[in-house]
């Protein structure tokens, strides 16, 4: 249990997807502009993650590791599909995305609304396939550190994300050189970010 | 044969996928803290844009355009798949170092960038050419951020000694700030910063 919480606020705060490993960055910068639509953004790239890690946990450790297949006959012990995974994880998750979208928009309006624009753009989020890639790198034990694992990241991305969009909010006001203003002032406030979250480096779990 | 050679040099400034389009940032800006995984990075990415906008623009004809997102998701992981064997095979110690980010080229946007803009209505010579000169044009971001990087942040370049041992003996200290991955995202800021009045003219 604690491992699990471990791993959860981890993902968070040390390993968060933006400032450790620059991942989901294109739609962190074009988006990031106010702070409603990144939330939304932000909502949704977490809640693609809470489905997808677990699934390709699933995948990768009945399907595609070595050995994963004995389950169907012990002769299959030393076979290793991990060649396959980049292309079966990509698929699957543009199989769920898909799938959430059609189910979003069934059940309830009002979340496809605020939510429908951001998720075919999320199949192609480098956050999602990080995650997953991430994920079958450090060989969780249980279903449950992984999808830990996919909550915390979403998090991580969801406030890296929002506290992104108010600063922007914030800086429209302040003297910028012309230069480098629009993208280039938001990498190097993204750099400086990354160095404030440095300062959870320290915490161990 | 002039507009053929615009192709390949105009990512490189005028039109550069990071620095101007803002694309492609995504997966690999981690791997600079050294030249070496950078410069194969580079070209891994340089191979994959090349050759899947061949193929697209190849096939752009015979895909329905409602499952062309799915259509060229595949034709990139293939070619992903390739480069990251053909990596472990021969380069196995830097194929360690890239870890999850050679997978990750398949969500490179500037892949499905170009291949979205340009393959899809495109023939397939001019395709290839825009594939090199995209992959080119942020591959030589990667390096120059790479360079920094390595120079300042281990005083070495390829793993070769550049700053000459006096200068520690006389008090010099390598910044251990640039090995940090926030400093890849501040150098990008300061290059697209310097480059910006170039383009107004």
């Amino acid at each position: 249990m604690m491992d699990t919480l471990g791993i959860f606020f981890r993902s968070i705060f040390i390993d968060n997807m933006v400032f450790a490993y620059f991942l989901g960055m294109c739609s962190f910068l074009a988006v990031s502009k106010n702070v409603k639509t990144s939330f939304g953004l932000g909502i949704a790239v977490t809640f693609v993650l809470i489905v997808t890690v677990p699934v390709n946990y699933l995948l990768d450790k009945y399907i595609l590791s070595e050995g994963a297949l004995s389950w169907l006959n012990p002769k299959f012990a030393d076979v290793s599909l991990d060649f396959l995974s980049f292309i079966l994880f990509i698929a699957i998750i543009a199989a769920i995305v898909q799938i959430l979208e059609m189910i979003i928009e069934k059940y309830s309006p009002a979340l496809y609304n605020s939510l429908g624009i951001f998720l075919p753009l999320i199949a192609v989020n480098c956050a999602i396939l990080g995650a997953s890639l991430f994920m079958q790198e450090k060989h969780y034990d249980t279903v449950f550190q992984s999808l830990a694992y996919g909550f915390g990241s979403g998090i991580g991305w969801l406030i890296a994300i929002v506290g992104m969009a108010a600063i922007r909010e914030k800086i429209r006001y302040s003297k910028i050189p012309k230069r480098l203003q629009g993208t280039g002032i938001a990498f190097i406030i993204t750099g400086l970010m990354g160095i404030a979250f440095m300062a959870f480096l320290g915490i161990s779990f | 044969m002039s507009k053929n050679m615009n192709l390949i040099t105009a990512p490189l400034r005028k039109a550069n996928p990071i620095t101007v389009l803002i694309l492609g940032i995504c997966s690999s800006l981690a791997v600079t803290a050294k030249l070496k995984p950078a410069i194969v990075m580079a070209l891994s990415v340089t191979v994959v844009t090349a050759l899947s906008n061949l193929v697209i623009s190849l096939l752009r004809k015979g895909i329905p355009s409602k499952i062309r997102i799915i259509v060229q998701l595949i034709v990139v992981a293939t070619l992903v798949i390739l480069v990251d064997q053909f990596l472990k095979a021969f380069m196995y110690d830097v194929s360690k170092q890239l870890s999850v980010f050679v997978g990750l080229i398949i969500t490179n946007c500037i892949v499905m960038g170009r291949l979205e803009a340009f393959a899809m209505s495109h023939s397939p010579w001019e395709s290839f050419l825009d594939g090199i000169g995209n992959g080119l044009g942020y591959g030589s971001i990667l390096v120059i951020v790479a360079f920094f990087r390595e120079l300042f942040g281990s005083g070495t370049l390829l793993g070769y000694q550049i700053i000459p041992q006096g200068l520690y003996d006389f008090g010099y200290v390598n910044n251990g700030l640039m090995i940090l991955p926030p400093m890849a995202l501040i150098i990008i800021g300061i290059i697209i910063w310097l480059q910006k009045p170039e383009e107004e003219k």
